[in-house]
């Protein structure tokens, strides 16, 4: 593997990385707060009170500055599977452009369009053509996570699709297998609804310092309230899409899995270990056992977990990677030894179809089909096998810290409903301080989870068939190089305006619900 | 209904509509060309906010176009994707940057603790302003002019030897900067340029009330429809009397044929009307306006308008149609993208044809939508009124 340049794709991937990361900064606070907004916005022309259009309008405010820059994030993703992952964008570009192209003209013309009469038609149009196009809004942004989540879930469970040895490519064979795989249902409800608790958490942190600066008590008991119950109902939907997730995961990618486990050796009746910290980290496949320096387990949990049996077996790294006939399970040294036989009767079919001998053309196309399923293991014959294990610790911690997390929420949900119901609330120090700092912590689980599910399955692009090395663009690493720093600095100087600009914004306050209030003269 | 199309009518449709987004997005950039002119036309605070206003609710319609048309070309020619973009790097990123730049500096601008300074952000939209038209419209030019590059399937079944399984393979030294340097692209880039200085004037008439403002814009638009006319013929003749890349239609392969792209135009009447038309709408669209100011002057932005649409999607198949190969390689002819060699498959072709009938259900909410908030012309008194300006 000489011919591969690892410093190129470490830099490729170091900033897809950081662009999605960015991106995602943004993302899910978008996604949730356009439905809290239509919330209060529907409680406003029902009822209405003009407290409630104070209320609509001040989160309105605050989802124009974190939407804007989401928007500037987000286009950069779209074209870097052309600039830095070209292989990927032919190897795969006919089923996984789709969804793209579907995004842009289902999902960014419905909510741009009317995020434009969302801002400026207060004036301008009737209450309730402003209300539909709010919820509009809402339906757009979340639509678009829709086809991009479908994206990427076939990237984890490539289904719907045929090799085509004379394009070399995957071509699209049954649009609705990619739709309604499983594993694309179950990252599309879990990241939505994952964002809906960002956005909850998010607006009940900001009530919090609200009431503990004593101002604006009306304001944001009632923004608490609706955050609250819509917080409390979507984190039980987190919980439970996690889970579906961590099933699905369990039979696509068992590595991921395995890591995310720590679960080195496969056993029936695994336990599922809660809490634990590893001991340091050998070469991963090394390993002859799962180390931990302490742990608190719950005996059956993992196999039940992962296949509603208490008795089933779980593959360990361990098993994966050395092979166990017993439970038919390859090692990674044949899978890679047919791998290679797959690339290798790809050329020889198409060089013996150039030179027009189509007996040996044939042969070497069944042999290629029988062992297209290990293709990209076919890239790593003759490599260090711990390569082709991913990074346990770091999924291992992440997922941990993320359902933790999850379960944190919940509770905060409960708690500062009740309180606030029983008007207790503004006296509860404690329990505002909590809710305060959890805002960033939202932020935290909802990035782990990408660790989780990205990290968990490299050396992956798409699972089994098509590894990073294989995936990216030539191109000089220090091209990559420069303009990841170039990325590097703007984002983060957006992301510090977008900060402060937010600051400024909440320390203001909703004020009154005079015309004027967030217009020109007022920001000068 | 799709699927009994052929699979070269597909393709044909694909690039129709591909192109068609591309001329959209021309058209669009007006935006662009306005934030170029804000200092020009709007020599106070007040005037300045006016403008900004004025293009600041269009904004996100030019970025989701160009986001779109990204994603439809992903998703139709796929080649041209992983080649281009992989390739031409160092143009698509610096558009790119100029793009994210852009979006966040409406917002931001007046805003409270914006950390960089409202200057800064009116530089970003100058800087976007100029970028985004001079450099699209360089890389648009490569689709009549090549660029250098191979493209070989196979490559993804090296495992050993000194090159990288990539199947595209660039060879311009500068990853696309090449491109931007060529006389004969940048002539398509600047004539893009000023167009969108020419249609951002044509709207601010349409839809700014505001005397001292008109005389400027008046002024402006001959200052800026002479070079657009100069530079935008010298590409046309420039091209049509280069020589083209050919499909032979049997073979599949690619040869230089002398003055192919006129011969397209000849041999395509309806392509040929379309850019007359386009190219007569379009001057139309700035001449009235000069000559008749008081009561034409409103007018104006939809005669150019549609005759950029026109000209543009003109242009774009020119490139493709006739047996003409889009993305030329000067490097390896064999290796030149087509839109039978590049596109995806029938079946997500088909599939996708279906969510294109969504297009005009699009096009028809957002002509309500902007019907409802464009109702009335704009000036510091609308401004006053309005609860969100940026
Ligand atoms: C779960 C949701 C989700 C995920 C995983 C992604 N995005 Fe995103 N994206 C959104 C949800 C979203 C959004 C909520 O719809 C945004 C955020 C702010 C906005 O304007 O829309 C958006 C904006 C946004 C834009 C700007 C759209 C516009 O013009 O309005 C682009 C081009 C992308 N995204 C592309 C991508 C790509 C290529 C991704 C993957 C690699 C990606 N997004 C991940
Ligand atoms: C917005 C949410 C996302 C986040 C936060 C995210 C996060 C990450 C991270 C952290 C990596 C680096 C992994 C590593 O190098 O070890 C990565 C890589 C990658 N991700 Fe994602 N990802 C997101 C969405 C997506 C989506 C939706 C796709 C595709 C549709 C995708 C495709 C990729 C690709 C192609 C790479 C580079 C190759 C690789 O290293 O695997 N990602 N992403
Ligand atoms: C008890 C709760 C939770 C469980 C069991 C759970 C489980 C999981 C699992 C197994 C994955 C990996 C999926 C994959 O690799 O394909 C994942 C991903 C993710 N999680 Fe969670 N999670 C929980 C709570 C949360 C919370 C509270 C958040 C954020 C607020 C969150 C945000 C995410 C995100 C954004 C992803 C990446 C998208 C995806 O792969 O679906 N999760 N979660």
């Amino acid at each position: 593997m000489e011919h591969i340049d690892f410093s190129l794709v470490d830099w490729s991937r170091a900033q897809f990385a950081l662009t999605a990361m960015y991106h995602w900064l943004f993302v899910p606070l978008t996604l949730g707060l356009s439905f809290i907004v239509a919330f209060m916005e529907t409680l406003y022309v029902r009822t209405g009170n003009p407290e409630w259009k104070r209320i609509t309008k001040f989160w309105m405010t605050i989802f124009g500055i974190n939407f804007a820059i989401g928007v500037a994030t987000g286009i950069i993703l779209e074209f870097e599977f052309g600039t830095n992952w070209s292989n990927y964008s032919w190897f795969v570009g006919d089923i996984f452009g789709a969804p793209l192209a579907i995004e842009g003209i289902m999902a960014f013309f419905l909510e741009s369009t009317f995020i434009a009469v969302m801002f400026f038609g207060w004036n301008k149009v009737s209450k309730k053509f402003h209300l539909l196009s709010t919820w509009l809004v809402a339906f757009g942004s979340n639509l678009s996570a829709l086809w991009i989540l479908v994206a990427n879930a076939w990237m984890q469970n490539p289904v719907g699709m045929k090799f085509n040895p004379d394009t070399a490519r995957n071509e699209m064979v049954n649009f609705w297998e990619v739709l309604f795989s499983p594993v694309a249902i179950n990252k599309f409800l879990h990241t939505i609804s994952s964002g809906y608790v960002l956005a909850s958490v998010f607006v009940i942190g900001v009530s919090a310092w609200y009431l503990l600066k004593n101002r604006e008590h009306l304001f944001a008991k009632r923004s608490i309230i609706v955050a609250a119950v819509f917080g409390l109902v979507t984190s039980l939907f987190v919980v439970l899409t996690g889970d579906g997730s961590a099933r699905n995961m369990a039979q696509h990618q068992p590595m991921k899995f395995a890591a995310m486990e720590n679960l080195y050796v496969g056993q029936q009746n695994a336990p599922l270990v809660a809490i634990g910290i590893l001991k340091e980290n050998v070469k991963e496949a090394a390993h002859k056992k799962q180390d931990f320096r302490f742990m608190i387990e719950i005996p059956n949990m993992l196999s039940y977990m992962a296949f509603l049996d208490p008795n089933a077996y779980v593959p360990g790294i361990q098993d994966l990677v050395h092979g166990n006939p017993e439970h038919q399970i390859l090692s990674y040294k044949e899978k890679s030894e047919k791998g290679k036989i797959a690339i290798t009767s790809l050329a020889e079919y198409k060089n013996a179809k150039n030179a027009g001998t189509d007996s040996i053309a044939s042969a070497a196309l069944l042999r290629f089909e029988e062992n297209y399923k290990y293709f990209g293991y076919g890239y790593y014959e003759g490599r260090e096998l711990h390569e082709l294990v991913p990074s346990v610790p770091t999924t291992f911690y992440s997922f941990r810290v993320m359902v933790g997390l999850g379960f944190h929420f919940m509770l905060l949900f409960f708690v500062v409903l009740v309180l606030t119901l029983k008007d207790k609330i503004a006296k509860n120090k404690w329990v505002l301080y909590t809710a305060l700092w959890s805002i960033p912590l939202a932020y935290i689980a909802s990035e782990l989870g990408w660790v989780v599910a990205e990290v968990g399955r490299q050396p992956w692009v798409i699972q089994d068939i098509l590894p990073t090395i294989a995936a990216v663009s030539q191109l000089q690493p220090a091209s990559v190089q420069i303009t990841f720093w170039m990325f590097f600095l703007i984002f983060t100087a957006l992301l510090i305006a977008e900060i402060k600009i937010m600051t400024k914004q909440i320390k203001k306050g909703p004020g009154e619900d005079a015309p004027s209030t967030d217009s020109a003269t007022a920001n000068n | 209904m799709f699927e009994a199309f052929s699979y070269i009518t597909l393709q044909h449709y694909w690039w129709i509509i591909v192109s068609l987004l591309g001329a959209i997005l021309v058209f669009l950039m007006f935006v662009q060309g306005g934030q170029t002119l804000i200092y020009t036309i709007g020599k106070t605070n007040d005037e300045r906010t006016i403008l900004i206003n004025l293009l600041g609710r269009k904004w996100e319609f030019t970025f989701t176009t160009l986001v779109t048309f990204g994603g439809a070309f992903f998703a139709s020619f796929p080649l041209f994707y992983s080649t281009s973009f992989g390739g031409a790097y160092w143009v698509w990123i610096v558009i790119l940057f100029a793009f994210i730049i852009q979006a966040v500096s409406y917002e931001y601008r007046s805003k409270a603790g914006n950390f960089l300074g409202k200057r800064t952000y009116e530089i970003f939209l100058l800087l976007n302003g100029i970028l985004a038209p001079v450099l699209i419209g360089t890389a648009v030019a490569t689709f009549f002019t090549g660029s250098q590059f191979s493209v070989n399937f196979m490559n993804i079944t090296r495992l050993t030897g000194d090159k990288m399984p990539v199947i595209s393979e660039w060879m311009g030294p500068a990853h696309g900067l090449e491109a931007a340097l060529s006389l004969h692209n940048l002539t398509l880039g600047l004539a893009v340029l000023f167009l969108s200085r020419v249609l951002a004037l044509l709207y601010f008439m349409n839809r700014i009330k505001h005397a001292e403002m008109m005389e400027r814009v008046k002024k402006q638009l001959l200052i800026n429809a002479i070079p657009f006319v100069f530079f935008f013929l010298t590409f046309v003749i420039w091209t049509l009397l280069s020589s083209g890349f050919a499909v032979n239609p049997e073979t599949k392969e690619v040869f230089v044929e002398p003055y192919k792209y006129l011969h397209n135009l000849l041999q395509m009447p309806v392509v040929a009307v379309m850019f007359v038309l386009g190219v007569a709408l379009v001057l139309i669209g700035i001449i009235r306006p000069l000559t008749c100011f008081e009561k034409c002057s409103t007018k104006g932005i939809w005669g150019a308008g549609i005759g950029t649409v026109l000209t543009v999607l003109a242009l774009f198949l020119l490139a493709g149609f006739n047996n003409t190969a889009y993305y030329p390689s000067t490097f390896d002819l064999q290796s030149s993208l087509t839109i039978q060699n590049s596109s995806s498959s029938q079946y997500t072709l088909t599939a996708m044809s279906y969510v294109s009938l969504l297009v005009p259900f699009v096009i028809a909410y957002i002509w309500v939508a902007w019907r409802a908030i464009d109702n009335k012309k704009i000036d510091m008194e609308e401004l006053n009124e309005e609860t969100h300006v940026y």
